[in-house]
């Protein structure tokens, strides 16, 4: 995947983002503040301004200007946990023309993520499909794959986030940063297909 | 110089906690960083790195309420030069504690030593 594509890529992520903007919110509302979606269009919203505002001109650019414009912008929690991601994968694609290594790229971000919100698998939060994500993505993952890995995030009972508050209520609910994660990785799969 | 940041999801929580501070110490440099801006929740980097380098003092005590604001002053903690002391005690008797204690003039590690009475989090 070289620039072009990876800013199809984010393009195409930040229009899905836009598209299931309620639905993010409401998948929020059960467990959460009910502000998932809001957040994510918002940072969506301002990474677009910014890169109009600044063409990238390489894949590392690209990822830090995304990475800081979540940071700055997104307003809940997904701000600094997809912020790290995005920063992340900047260190990681330095002196790039092509992503070299899909699988060490997103096990970069899942690394970020963990680091800042020190979650592990099974808590009930997009770690729990950033995980089986970079650990299938060598042998070859399927749209049907993440849609699996997203909705197994549903029996889950939250410890950690916000919706840990709601502890055992929080069964039987999607995580919303597991919903948007999954639209991440879709986007990524469609602009490869 | 010892201070007191405090970072609330609410900026009236944020500013509301500061005056309740005020209303006990003169001298201690207090700073907020409270929602994204005076209507909207949440909690966002550049607030929080704002409200640790406009504080006066160089050893900074901070307090902090829920999910991201923690995430957000971690991050802040490994950008600045400052020396951070993130509290994990309940966000308002843990703020009272240390500006009454620095009023007093309490060393950063008595008021942390006394704080860890009110852990929350
Ligand atoms: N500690 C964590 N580790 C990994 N992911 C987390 C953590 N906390 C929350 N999340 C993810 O973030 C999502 C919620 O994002 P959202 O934008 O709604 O932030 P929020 O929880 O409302 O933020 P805040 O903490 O400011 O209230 C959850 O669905 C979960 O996937
Ligand atoms: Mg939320």
């Amino acid at each position: 995947m070289d620039l072009t594509t990876a800013q199809a890529w984010l393009k195409r992520f930040f229009a899905l983002i836009e598209e299931h903007k309620a639905y993010l919110s409401e998948l929020d509302n059960p467990i959460g503040d009910g502000d998932h979606g809001h957040n994510m269009a918002r940072g969506a919203k301002a990474a677009e301004e910014a890169l109009q505002a600044q063409t990238p001109t390489s894949l590392e650019g690209l990822f830090k200007s995304v990475g800081m414009s979540l940071l700055s912008k997104v307003g809940g929690a997904s701000g600094p946990l997809y912020g790290s991601v995005f920063l992340a994968f900047a260190n990681e694609v330095k002196g790039q023309e092509v992503i070299e290594n899909p699988q060490q790229l997103f096990a970069a971000g899942l690394d970020a993520i963990v680091r800042r919100g020190k979650a592990s698998v099974g808590e009930k939060t997009m770690v729990d499909v950033w995980s089986p994500f970079v650990e299938k993505l060598a042998e070859g993952v399927s749209l049907e794959d993440v849609e699996a890995m997203v909705l197994a995030t549903k029996p889950l009972k939250a410890t950690k986030g916000r919706a840990a508050y709601v502890g055992a209520r929080s069964i039987g609910h999607i995580d919303p940063g597991s919903y948007s994660s999954g639209l991440f990785f879709k986007a990524y799969l469609k602009e490869l297909a | 110089m010892q201070g007191i940041v405090i970072v609330s999801h609410a900026y009236g929580i944020a500013e509301g906690l500061k005056s309740l501070l005020l209303e006990i110490v003169k001298d201690v440099p207090i700073t907020t960083a409270g929602g994204l801006d005076e209507h909207t929740i949440g909690t966002n980097l550049p607030r929080v790195t704002q409200a640790i380098e406009e504080n006066e003092a160089s050893t900074l005590h901070v307090f902090y309420d829920l999910g991201s604001a923690l995430m957000n002053v971690e991050m802040a903690a490994e950008l600045t030069e400052k020396t951070l002391i993130i509290h994990k005690s309940a966000l308002v008797e843990g703020a009272f504690i240390a500006a009454a204690m620095m009023m007093s003039k309490a060393s950063a590690e008595s008021i942390t030593e006394e704080l860890k009475r009110l852990n929350v989090k």
